[in-house]
Formats: C-alpha cells, sequence, structure tokens
C-alpha cells in the first residue's frame, strides 16, 4: 500500500479541517457550539451509515437501536467504569448486535432487513421498558464532569475514526468486494466473495459506531430513559442526511448533514409540529430528485464537464 | 379459552389489513410502508363520521372503501408507477419504493398531526358486551371480527372466481408471462394497489371501533402487517389469515400474561423465527 | 482409468413440478474440452449452474478430483478453480474494463491484490484481445469485447476448469474465428473446459467429446462426428421424419 500524491494532499486537508472544526468551543459555548455537537454526531451517524449502505443498498434502520444500546451501556456503567472505557465497549456491543442481526436478515432481500431494522430500536425499548418495570428503576442518571466542550472533542474524535476507517476500507480487498457485491451478487459469489460474511462484517462498523455515539452522548441527555435513548426518528434522520448527500462517496453524507441540520434546526423552532412534515418531504425529494445525492450530482456535473473539454 | 378468543377476534382485522398490504405488495410489487397511515386516516374518518353524524362505522366503510381507493390509485398512478418504470432491477425498486413510501408515511403523519393534533382519539360504539361461550366480549370486536371475515372471504372468492381476480394472480406469480399472455399489468397492478389500500382503510375503520389510535400509530400496523405478510408468503390469502390469527393470539397471550409493553416485541421474536426457519413464509415452497 | 477432474452422478433439479435436469452422468477429463449440446430448454444452462454453485441439486452429486463439490456455496467452488461465464453477460457497471477483470483476480482461485492484479489483469486483456482498453468504460464497449471482459475475470483467478454458457453466441463469422482461436488457446494451457453451445462449426472444431441432452435428460455422448450423427439426437433436434 502506498500513497500517491493526492492522497497525501487529501490526508493534509482533512487533518487541517479537523483542526479548524477543534477549535469551535474556544470560539462559542453556546448555540453554536451545541449546533456544532448536533452536526458532529450526525456526521458520525451518517457517514458509517453510508460506508455499508453505500455499496450494498441495504437501507438499515437500525441506527437509533445501536444508539441507544451505547447510551445505556453509559448509563449504567457510568459508575463503575472510565468514560473511554465505556465508549470502547459500547463498541463491542454494538458489533456484536449487529453481527447478530445481520446473520439473521443479510442472506435474504432487502426489504426483510428493512423491516427487522425499523423494529429493532421498539423491540429493544420495550424489552428494556419491561426489565425496568420488574426492577422497579425508572429512569438512569448519567452524572460525569463531561462538558459540552468534551463531548464535542470525543465526536470529532470518533468522527475523523470513520473517516479513516472509511478511507481504509476502501483501499481494501473488502471495500472492493462490496462494490462487486454491490453491483452484482451473483457475479460477486462467482468471483469466490463470501458475500454473506462481506456484507455482516460491514454491518459491523456502523453498528459500533452508533453505539459509541450514543455512549458519547449520554452524559448530555443526564437521564436516559428508554423512549429518549431509543427514539425512532434518529433512524430516519440519518438516513436522510446519508442519502441527500450521497452514500457513494466518503464525503457525501457530510454534504447532506449541515443543510438539513440547519434545516431541521430551523423547522423545529418555528413550527415545531411540522418535523414529520419535513422528514417526509426529504424522502421524496431524495427519490424523486435526488436518487443518488448531492455527490452523485455532483459527479455528473464534472462528468459532463470532461465530457465538453474533450470535444 | 378467553385468550384465544379474544387473540382470534383481533388477528381477524390483522387479516383484514395484511390482506390490504398483501395486494400491494404481491400484486403491485410495492411494499407499501405508508399502509398504517392509511389505516389510521380510515379510522380517524370512522370516528369524525360517528362523532359529528352518529353515522355507524359499519355503513361509514361504504363511503372510507371508494375514497381509499380514489386515493391509493392516485398515489400509484402518480407517484409510484415512475419508479416502476425507471427502475432497472427488482432491488431497485425496492428501495425506492421502500424511500417514497416513508416519505409518504411522514407525510401522512405530519397531515394528521397538523389537521387533528397528536391526541388519541376514540368512541364508543356498540360497547356493550355479549356472551360466546360462557365469556363476555365486547360487542364492536365481535363485529368487527364478523366483517373482516365477511370482506376476507369476498376478496378470497373475487381473487379466485372473477376473472380479473384470476388475471391479478396471475400477475403476482409471475408478472413477465401475465404480460405475454395479454394481461394488462400496469392497468391491474394500479387496481390492485388501490384495491389493497381501501382494504387497508376499511380495517382501520373497523379497528377504530375497539382500539385507540392516534396519529403516529400508524407505523405499529404497517410493521404488524408486514410481519403477517411475510409469515403467511406474499402472494397466499390462506397463509395471511392464518397468520394474522396466530400473530393475534400471540399478542393476547402476552399482553394478558406478561406484559402489554411487550406485545410488539413478541411479534418481532416471531418474526425472528421465521426469517431465520422459514424465510419464504408458513406454506411457502423452499425457494429454488 | 484416471480421476476425472469434473464428475455428475445422478444430478437431478427439479423446479416445483419440473424436472429441468434428471440424473445426469457424465465423467470431464483432465485438459479435455466437452461440448454440452441440445435444443433450447434441455437443461444444458440448468446443468451448468449446478455444477458451478448458481443453483442448489435436488438429488444426486457432483465432485471434482474426486471430492464433492455439491452444496458448497459458488465462491467455495470458484475458489477450488472452477470459473464460469454467463449466458447473458453480466458486468460490473459501476467499474471500467480493468476493474472489472481484477474483480476475478482478488478472492478467487489464485489470489492478486493491489499492483500484481492490475498488471496481471492487463495481461489478460492482451491475451482477449482488449489490450490497451483497460481504462474504458463499459459502454464504449461492442457485444463481443463485453465477452471477452467476461472470459478475462473468468481467466484471473486462473481458474484450471473453466465453465463457457454459451459464450460464441450471438458473434459474427469473423468474431467467431477469434473466439474459437481463443478458447483452443486455452486449452492449450492445460485448463479443461464444458461449454454450453449451439454453434455446430465451433464444436466440430473444438470439442473432443460431446454430452447431448434432450428433456433434461442425456441422450447421447461420444465424438462430435458420432452424437451428430445419432438417431436420438437428429430426432431431439428435428423431429422424427429425418430419425
Amino acid at each position: 500500500m502506498s500513497l500517491t500524491g493526492t492522497d497525501l494532499r487529501n490526508l493534509c486537508l482533512a487533518i487541517l479541517a479537523f483542526g479548524v472544526c477543534a477549535l469551535l468551543p474556544f470560539g462559542d459555548n453556546g448555540y453554536w457550539l451545541g449546533l456544532g455537537v448536533t452536526i458532529a454526531m450526525f456526521t458520525t451517524l451518517a457517514t458509517s451509515w453510508a460506508l455499508f449502505s453505500g455499496p450494498t443498498h441495504y437501507i438499515s434502520l437500525a441506527t437509533a437501536a445501536f444508539f441507544g444500546v451505547g447510551t445505556y451501556v453509559t448509563g449504567l456503567g457510568i459508575e463503575t467504569f472510565p468514560f473511554w472505557a465505556l465508549v470502547g465497549l459500547a463498541g463491542i456491543f454494538g458489533a456484536v448486535l449487529a453481527a447478530l442481526v445481520g446473520l439473521a436478515t443479510l442472506r435474504l432481500s432487502g426489504v426483510y432487513f428493512v423491516i427487522f431494522t425499523l423494529g429493532l430500536a421498539e423491540l429493544v425499548r420495550q424489552v428494556i421498558t419491561w426489565v425496568q418495570n420488574n426492577t422497579g428503576q425508572k429512569g438512569l442518571y448519567v452524572l460525569t464532569d463531561l462538558d459540552e466542550a468534551g463531548i464535542y472533542w470525543w465526536l470529532l474524535g470518533l468522527a475523523a475514526l470513520v473517516f479513516l476507517t472509511g478511507w481504509l476500507i476502501g483501499r481494501s480487498r473488502l471495500g472492493f468486494a462490496l462494490r462487486i457485491i454491490g453491483d452484482d451478487e451473483t457475479v460477486a459469489a462467482h468471483s469466490g466473495i463470501n458475500t454473506a460474511r462481506a456484507k455482516v462484517l460491514l454491518f459491523m462498523v456502523p453498528g459500533a459506531v452508533a453505539a459509541m455515539t450514543g455512549a458519547i452522548l449520554a452524559p448530555r441527555y443526564v437521564y436516559i430513559e428508554p423512549s429518549l435513548a431509543f427514539a425512532p426518528i434518529l433512524s430516519f434522520q440519518v438516513v436522510i442526511m446519508a442519502l441527500l448527500g450521497g452514500a457513494s462517496r466518503l464525503w457525501g453524507p457530510l454534504v447532506g448533514v449541515i443543510p438539513f441540520t440547519f434545516l431541521l434546526e430551523a423547522v423545529s423552532s418555528n413550527f415545531p409540529n411540522q418535523t414529520t412534515l419535513v422528514i417526509g418531504m426529504a424522502f421524496l425529494v431524495i427519490v424523486y430528485l435526488l436518487p443518488s445525492g448531492f455527490a452523485g450530482l455532483v459527479d455528473k456535473v464534472m462528468h459532463q464537464v470532461k465530457k465538453r473539454e474533450t470535444f | 379459552m378467553d385468550i384465544l378468543i379474544t387473540g382470534i377476534l383481533l388477528g381477524g382485522t390483522y387479516a383484514l389489513i395484511a390482506m390490504g398490504l398483501n395486494l400491494q405488495y404481491g400484486v403491485a410489487r410495492i411494499m407499501n410502508l405508508a399502509n398504517g397511515e392509511i389505516l389510521v386516516a380510515g379510522g380517524y374518518f370512522a370516528f369524525i363520521a360517528y362523532t359529528a353524524t352518529q353515522l355507524s362505522p359499519i355503513l361509514t366503510i361504504f363511503l372510507v372503501a371508494p375514497i381509499a381507493f380514489a386515493l391509493n390509485w392516485l398515489i400509484y398512478r402518480i407517484m409510484l408507477q415512475p419508479l416502476v418504470n425507471r427502475a432497472k432491477t427488482r432491488g431497485q425498486l425496492e428501495t425506492d419504493s421502500i424511500l417514497a413510501t416513508f416519505g409518504l408515511s411522514f407525510i401522512g403523519v405530519g397531515l394528521m398531526l397538523s389537521f387533528f393534533g397528536g391526541d388519541y382519539f376514540s368512541y364508543s360504539f356498540m360497547a356493550v358486551s355479549v356472551e360466546l361461550l360462557g365469556n363476555t366480549y365486547g360487542a364492536n370486536r365481535v363485529l368487527s371480527f364478523v366483517m373482516a371475515v365477511l370482506i376476507c372471504g369476498a376478496l378470497y372468492l373475487w381473487l379466485n372466481r372473477s376473472r380479473p381476480g384470476l388475471s391479478i394472480r396471475a400477475i403476482a406469480t409471475a408478472p413477465t408471462s401475465a404480460r405475454l399472455v395479454g394481461i394488462d399489468v400496469k392497468h391491474l397492478s394500479a387496481l390492485a394497489f388501490a384495491l389493497g389500500g381501501a382494504v387497508t382503510a376499511v380495517g382501520g375503520a373497523l379497528i377504530s371501533t375497539y382500539l385507540t389510535l392516534d396519529a403516529s400509530t400508524g407505523v405499529v400496523f404497517t410493521l404488524k402487517a408486514l410481519i403477517i405478510v411475510i409469515m403467511g408468503g406474499v402472494g397466499d390469502v390462506r397463509g395471511t389469515i392464518v397468520a394474522a390469527l396466530l400473530l393475534g393470539i400471540l399478542e393476547t397471550v402476552v399482553a394478558s400474561l406478561l406484559d402489554p409493553g411487550l406485545t410488539l416485541a413478541a411479534a418481532y421474536v416471531m418474526f425472528l423465527g421465521i426469517l431465520l426457519f422459514r424465510p419464504q413464509g408458513l406454506f411457502g415452497k423452499k425457494p429454488t | 482409468m484416471a480421476t476425472p477432474v469434473l464428475s455428475l452422478r445422478g444430478v437431478t433439479k427439479r423446479f416445483g413440478g419440473l424436472v429441468a435436469v434428471n440424473a445426469m452422468d457424465f465423467d470431464v477429463s483432465e485438459r479435455e474440452v466437452v461440448g454440452l449440446l441440445g435444443p433450447n430448454g434441455s437443461g444444458k444452462s440448468t446443468t451448468l449452474n449446478l455444477v458451478s454453485g448458481a443453483l442448489p441439486l435436488t438429488s444426486g452429486h457432483i465432485s471434482h478430483w474426486g471430492n464433492r463439490i455439491s452444496g458448497l456455496p459458488a465462491q467455495d467452488i470458484n475458489r477450488k478453480g472452477v470459473s464460469r461465464t454467463f449466458q447473458l453477460v453480466r458486468l460490473l457497471q459501476s467499474m471500467n474494463v480493468r476493474e472489472n477483470v481484477v474483480a476475478g483476480a482478488v478472492f478467487g482461485h489464485r489470489r492478486r491484490w493491489g499492483q500484481d492484479a492490475q498488471d496481471h489483469a492487463d495481461q489478460l486483456l492482451e491475451k482477449v484481445g482488449l489490450g490497451g482498453k483497460g481504462d474504458m468504460a463499459l459502454g464504449q464497449l461492442t457485444y463481443i469485447d463485453t465477452k471477452r471482459v467476461e472470459l478475462a475475470r473468468t481467466l484471473a483467478s486462473d481458474p484450471k476448469v473453466l465453465l463457457l454458457d454459451e459464450w460464441l453466441a450471438g458473434l459474427n463469422p469473423t468474431e467467431m474465428q477469434i473466439g474459437i482461436t481463443l478458447i483452443k488457446s486455452l486449452r492449450d494451457e492445460g485448463r479443461t473446459i464444458i461449454l454450453v453451445e449451439h454453434v455446430m462449426d465451433a464444436i466440430r472444431s473444438l470439442c473432443d467429446r460431446c454430452v447431448v441432452m434432450a428433456a433434461g435428460t442425456k441422450i447421447a455422448e461420444g465424438t462430435p462426428t458420432q452424437v451428430l450423427s445419432d438417431k436420438e439426437v437428429i430426432r431431439a433436434y428435428l423431429g422424427d421424419d429425418y430419425a
């Protein structure tokens, strides 16, 4: 494996960008930092989502389930373990849960996968609620000395890790195998690829990342209860942001996260009852106007420019 | 025994809802994730008709059905047909229709929220009890079940005896071959989709007589209907009915013996079992 | 007799009530080119699909150098060095010509990665007559060229057994000659080849032996000259009047 000039340039740019982003808490500690946390959270979630769903075209709605599991790992373990260990532990739980879901559903067609992941958050939520009711416990307090800036830096670090992972997967055999699977699963199998294994392995990435994100954000909620931790809307927001930006490129989801976060922010502060309507419209925009997202649009424009140059 | 009958009564209505979804998925090949919103809308309609004009839900369904039919026909023609036309592969249509119907589902919820607010709605219709085999049940439940059986039976006969019904089953079995023997696949797919929507909306009107609904409960019914359709086998009327009854019984058992908060979780565990051991459905043949 | 490279015993495939392949028995020796012939719908492609692992068998078994391969998933069969082309060309649409060939080299029988795989792909493209076209998009290719890309991908993992499903179909006479020469050169490299084919010229000049199927059953086996004059075979193709 060797780095070309472009790789090095992109790497330097990425490090620079992360460096600049890391300075945000020194500039503002209120509204903008809050928004920064939201953007960092969705960037992490949407980018890792696209790592799996981009090449395979499987639509996962399991984000909320993994995220909720992560918040509960922090909630239950904060008295006993250091914070960094909890984030790691959440990652392991998320990956294992993803592997189990993947083994059960990824052999089958995409519809089964969507339906199963759609209800997964609800399933886990009902079970946790039931356990809590039976043990007489209501919610969990997460009290740490981690402030908003700390959470922001943690998320930024996780985002950097996701981008690095995505970049490495893109250069690896696994990444190549998934591109083949995305194009034609029959050809993939006849080229010696264990398609089920490749899909399950890759699905563990967004599983782990979403759980880690949940673990990092738990201190922000202070008080955790199932309906908060497993809010299904999170899964849909992630899908929209990733597809709006374009799941075919590593940087695609980021392009969707930023405008959509601002849009949702504006809508929910001005017309709090219309957020579902906006989410619905966003889905239709994706299907009818931007089937491959902003990234796809950019690629198309670039392609046309190139074509014009050759004539 | 008590639990069993309550479960079967519930399962009857589930069968109706799932039958609607099965028509849409089996024939029109659209996994309609906005199905639950159509159901809730049907419920709202019955609620308004009853509270405003004392119109019995049993009569309302004759209004709900044509309206839902027209609405779903328009949705298919305007929004979904273009997706069918542009899809190069089955997988692409699957992804596109999932995303589009999610969009419709959220828009449906959003519209209902802004018109009716987020409150639960319920009304008391035939809230008297009847005695069956020594136990008492709500008359509204029993009536809904009877109506569901009648509608399911009519649908079954229509699919198996009538010419359009036969064509629809042909499309469900082999869409490309159906075209070759002169069946108008486009037209009948729209028809099946609209009919499925009408059946679901009627199910919603019936279910609103004994269950409390609100604008955002649709997704729960969508999930249950999906589980039933997959468990019963896509395009399989008999399987749908058996699966719906099983789910109704399972939910009632879990709710009365364990915890009412676990019904969806129970349905899910059943779904997982199906995925692991019989992904082709209860009566489906092994895929070749 | 030496252990055959491939051996089919009682291989049967049912689709619901239809028996597509009925108790097929035949062997293929090393470096042999065996043609699988028969009228449309006689089960040739299905047989190939059973060998490559694209479909599971209903009953019977298939072995490769004496080891059972039926029941294994397609990827495992490919890794054992049995590789195939498809009746309708299947290429990877999001990739260019070279990447399509590399796709066959990375996970199969003999694995290559990185620059090694790229170079190997370029060599194979040269060999199938697409030298220098590695950077082209698939959309720019002619029909025969798409078939060449698929063959190059199939060869990329250096398989010992090649399954060619009507690879010569749809080519014009000049292209056909090129195609026949190419397949001959693959045999001369020591590969064993099973080809499903309709084109009689190709069968006569390529096949050492032919297996003829009709309605899912083997009706004749022998050299091309033998089977093409066989009464059963003529009846299957042309009807009773000609037999």
